[in-house]
């Protein structure tokens, strides 16, 4: 076999139309709530209306009569069995607490799950949840996380005998010789307010016996199958090995599908008791109090300068509301944003620490981005308040700061090396795109003219660090797994291509992605590749999808897996044309001998010589086949310069987003129109912390905004296009030059448009607004300030 | 037990079921059309989007045996047989989805709104969707995306 194929054009960095598009614009989609099986139970959850209660009493003997029930569980009946884990235990004298898979005396959110039932049809498991009857015997609820930590509060977990969870400190040089050394101290409190992940698929799970032997087989709506499968044998004590977990289409997941569920192990444990499928779907109502829910920080922050605006350092002191629970990452989650705080920006001292403290309220844990958007927030916030105590144009005081771009490789205040960036070129990018001067001309001419609806420019040059992680890194700092990731690569006997990734897309366009990468390092058409992911069964190695770490450490995996295929494949082709390997030429698939191009073989032909294994070289196994799991050597950082020119009605408190350039710099980028389309995502979720959501209880621990009626999600009517663009500066730390780009928006936007929001009302006395920038909070915020001083 | 009958997709389907099922659970479960989706439980978010005599509705906010006899399209029959109609083809050229759980209401919306307006303006747009969210893609290439339908559309005309 020696034809060839017609030379394909380099598939990285085109924007190919989605692979996955089709099916689901037609419908033919894999949402788990899909899967009906012959003699399914529906399951269902009797819910905690109440934050904190004694649980005195539980009558289910009018349930397990009625109609289509079969059975009703209460925690009697799981005596011990944890609901969820948290592995990352952040410092050694953490309060760990137990997480039941349903309460026994006591219930300490509202959605805390009292009892089960298993019904024939979905409708009837509902209606029994009526028919259970619970006495409860209140407690005081711990809502403010102030409150929580004085003496004498009333507890969460009487056990523990605090509400205090962990409190870490990393102190980064030394902050108060750099205080001293200032002529300028700027503190402000900020709130980073509470937020519902929110993904359009809520949570669904079908656990059903199926397959060889004794496997039972989960579909669950899940970011982390594989990191699911050991955490759900660890919790039931089935074996790993007789469990095969399966996210099939996932609708979206934010970081509220990076858990393992209360839901998911009881599911699984009832399936495998009673020997027939266990499903759930959750409601939206549910998913607003039963799924985790990100951010809720109060953020101290102080910054010291020279009067010329030099900075030199930073002292961060937080308090994270864990909820009641700690669940897979909520300790850790304020943490990811530790190393950050500095941002772009040199500084000598950084003096960070952390309070985790328990509430009545449902969990916290990732939310994209998790930890960096409020690190983001903080220092990109502040950064406006000094240059508006120093006076300084707020532009001019971050470049003052920032690190040149001929300074990279650059160690940071906290330890972390950014490998590249180029503040320089995404800035002057931004602000040609933004016409910056024009917009602060027109600000100027408002102010002037007492226009009631004035101008504000936002500005957010930021940094993250993305591609979880070096796996010793993540060791050093308490957590219990690691963050590698893998990939097979197989060129069938037909010339088909399977690529099995431990990533587990869930919007993100893996299949097309991986596929444009492996095309061009072993030379098949993208066409010809099928990427298999998100099923332990079929692709049982993997570390799975958050932390925009895909592409950033899975991308690597294929690149590697790829070239060791291309190399066995060189050896068949040398073998077979009579010469020895090193005068092998590889090129788009085709391999010929050096000097003498008309010898040559196809991968695809040597796919099927290594098949049929007739005429191999010695030592070398039939098929052809490429493994590959890479362990990153560093985080990468992505980077970039957003901007947004905010108006705010000054007389009703009303903001509009006018204008939203975001320029940013992710590396090489594989597909410019995926990378696109996951800034506009991300802004969307930053604006709308800025401006729209917020999760808000009442004093007795009621979460009042428990529906999509109440808690603000944005339409398209409530944001306008925006401007996008992008500048290349390839990471070093990755070998396609790549770096993570699903959570920068996110990250950069909410401070962006709060700085807009308060430079168009700093004239009139303010100098912070409380998220979401609602009409209320920003008239009550231009009251304050004029009624005797700044908020 | 009531009786209904409805037209779905072009085929004639009927069943007994109780009053107060809704319509999606119908069309999901009694009929196997699982392409409609379900992303709310207070009738806000669109997910479940399908045209009733050529208007779209949300299917969860109505009983199964209110359609009692009407014609009804879900996205599974929205396109012609196995392909992609013209609103589904533009969705993927402009990458107006990431997860794809809004996209079948979405994609009928759309319908329904070039529908009634064949030329509608950005702002048009925009407020002509703003009962479906969207939590992937900001709505921005969703813009974009009904922008390319309505000129394909008013060009094959
Ligand atoms: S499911 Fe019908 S509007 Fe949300
Ligand atoms: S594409 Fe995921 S919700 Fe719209």
């Amino acid at each position: 076999m020696t034809d060839t194929i017609e030379e394909a054009p380099a598939s990285i960095g085109q924007p190919k139309r989605r692979k996955e598009d089709a099916r689901l614009l037609m419908g033919e989609t894999e949402w788990t709530d899909n899967i009906q099986l012959p003699g399914t139970l529906h399951m269902a959850f009797l819910r905690s209306s109440i934050a904190h209660a004694k649980i005195l009493r539980i009558d289910t003997s009018a349930a397990k009569l009625a109609e289509g029930v079969v059975h009703v569980y209460t925690g009697e009946d799981f005596p011990g069995q944890p609901g969820s884990t948290c592995v990352w235990p952040v410092t050694a004298d953490i309060v760990m607490t137990h997480y039941p898979a349903i309460c026994t005396d006591e219930v300490r959110y509202g959605g805390d799950v009292v009892a089960v039932v298993l019904a024939t049809e979905r409708y009837l498991a509902a209606d029994a949840l009526d028919l259970i009857d619970v006495d409860y015997e209140p407690l005081p609820a711990v809502v403010d996380m102030e409150e929580a930590l004085k003496e004498g509060s009333p507890l969460v977990h009487e056990s523990a005998g605090t509400n205090r969870c962990y409190t870490h400190n990393m102190p980064c040089g030394d902050y108060e010789a750099a205080k001293a050394k200032a002529d300028v101290v700027v503190s402000r409190r900020f709130i980073n307010q509470r937020l519902i992940p929110s993904p359009m698929e809520t949570r669904a799970v079908v656990a059903a016996p199926q397959g060889m032997a004794d496997e039972i087989t989960l579909w669950t709506s899940t970011q982390i199958p594989h990191v699911l499968r050991v955490l759900l044998a660890l919790l039931t004590g089935i074996p790993e090995n007789q469990i095969r977990v399966v996210a099939p289409d996932v609708g979206g997941g934010f970081g509220g599908k990076l858990q393992i569920s209360r839901e998911e192990v009881l599911a699984l444990i009832l399936a495998k008791r009673l020997g027939r499928p266990v499903k759930w779907s959750e409601t939206r109502s549910e998913n607003m109090v039963a799924m985790h829910h990100g951010r809720d920080q109060i953020q101290d922050i102080e910054i010291a300068a020279t009067k010329d605006g030099k900075l030199l350092g930073m002292k961060v002191d937080l308090l994270a509301d864990m909820g009641a629970y700690l669940q897979i990452i909520t300790p850790g989650t304020p943490l990811l944003g530790m190393f950050m705080y500095s941002g772009i920006y040199k500084m000598e001292a950084l003096d960070f620490t952390c309070t985790g403290v328990y509430t009545n309220k449902t969990t916290t844990d990732a939310y994209r981005g998790a930890g960096r958007p409020e690190s983001t927030f903080a220092i990109e916030r502040i950064m406006d308040e000094l240059a508006a105590e120093l006076g300084m144009e707020p532009m001019e005081l971050r470049k003052l700061n920032w690190v040149k771009h001929e300074e990279f490789p650059f160690t940071n205040v906290a330890g972390l090396t950014y490998d590249t960036g180029n503040y320089e070129a995404a800035t002057e990018r931004a602000l040609e795109l933004f016409g910056y001067d024009e917009l602060r001309a027109e600000q100027a001419a408002r102010r002037a003219a007492g226009d009631p609806v004035q101008l504000g420019i936002g500005i957010s040059t930021f940094t993250e660090m993305c591609g979880l992680a070096p796996s010793r890194t993540l060791g050093a700092l308490n957590y219990v797994a690691g963050g590698w990731e893998h990939c097979t690569l197989r060129v069938l006997p037909t010339g088909k291509v399977e690529l099995v990734t431990g990533t587990a897309p869930h919007g993100q366009g893996h299949a097309t992605v991986w596929s444009q990468i492996a095309a061009d390092v072993i030379g098949v058409p993208f066409e010809d590749i099928e990427v298999i992911y998100g099923d332990t069964g079929r692709a049982p190695y993997g570390m799975d999808t958050y932390g925009s770490r895909s592409l950033a450490v899975g991308g690597q995996a294929i690149k590697v897996a790829g070239e060791r295929l291309v190399e066995k494949a060189r050896i068949i082709a040398a073998h077979q044309l009579e010469v020895s390997p090193e005068d092998i030429e590889f090129n788009k698939g085709v391999y010929s001998v050096k000097g003498d191009p008309e010898k040559s073989n196809t991968i695809q032909g040597i796919a099927f010589a290594a098949f049929t294994a007739h005429n191999l070289p010695p030592g070398v196994e039939p098929t052809l086949h490429g493994e590959a799991t890479v362990d990153p050597i560093d985080f990468s950082y992505p980077h970039g310069t957003h901007l947004a020119a905010m108006e705010v009605d000054t007389e009703t408190g009303k903001v509009t987003l006018r204008k939203y350039v975001a320029v940013d710099d992710c590396g090489i980028q594989i597909n410019p129109m995926i990378v696109e389309g996951q800034v506009h995502g991300g802004l969307a979720q930053g604006i709308a912390q800025a401006m729209y959501e917020g999760a808000l209880y009442d004093n007795d621990g009621n979460l009042l905004t428990a529906s999509m009626g109440e808690y603000l999600l944005p339409s398209s009517a409530d944001l306008p296009s925006f401007i996008t663009d992008r500048t290349v500066t390839p990471s070093t730390t990755h070998p396609l030059g790549t770096k993570g780009i699903g959570e920068a928006g996110a990250i950069a936007s909410t401070p962006a448009i709060i700085n807009g929001v308060v430079d168009a009302i700093r004239h009139l006395g303010v100098n912070d607004v409380l998220m979401p920038a609602s009409p209320q909070n920003v008239w009550r915020a231009i009251q304050a300030a004029q009624n005797g001083g700044a908020a | 037990m009531m009786h209904i009958s409805a037209t779905v997709n072009g085929t004639h389907r009927m069943g007994e079921v109780e009053p107060r099922l809704l319509l999606v659970h119908w069309l999901r479960e009694n009929l196997g059309l699982v392409g409609t989706p379900i992303g709310c439980d207070t009738s806000n978010c669109g997910a479940c989007t399908v045209l009733l005599d050529g208007q779209s509705v949300k299917s969860c906010n109505m009983l199964a045996v209110q359609a009692d006899g009407s014609n009804i399209t879900t996205i599974q029959g929205l396109g012609p047989e196995g392909e992609m109609g013209t609103i589904q083809k533009a969705f993927k050229e402009c990458h107006g989805l990431q997860c794809g759980y809004c996209t079948p209401g979405m994609v009928t919306a759309a319908a329904d709104l070039l529908a009634e307006n064949p030329d509608p303006t950005e702002e048009e747009i925009r407020e002509g969707l703003h009962g479906n969210l969207c939590r992937c893609t900001g709505y921005h290439n969703i813009v974009k995306s009904v922008q390319l339908a309505a000129a394909e559309m008013r060009g094959a005309k």
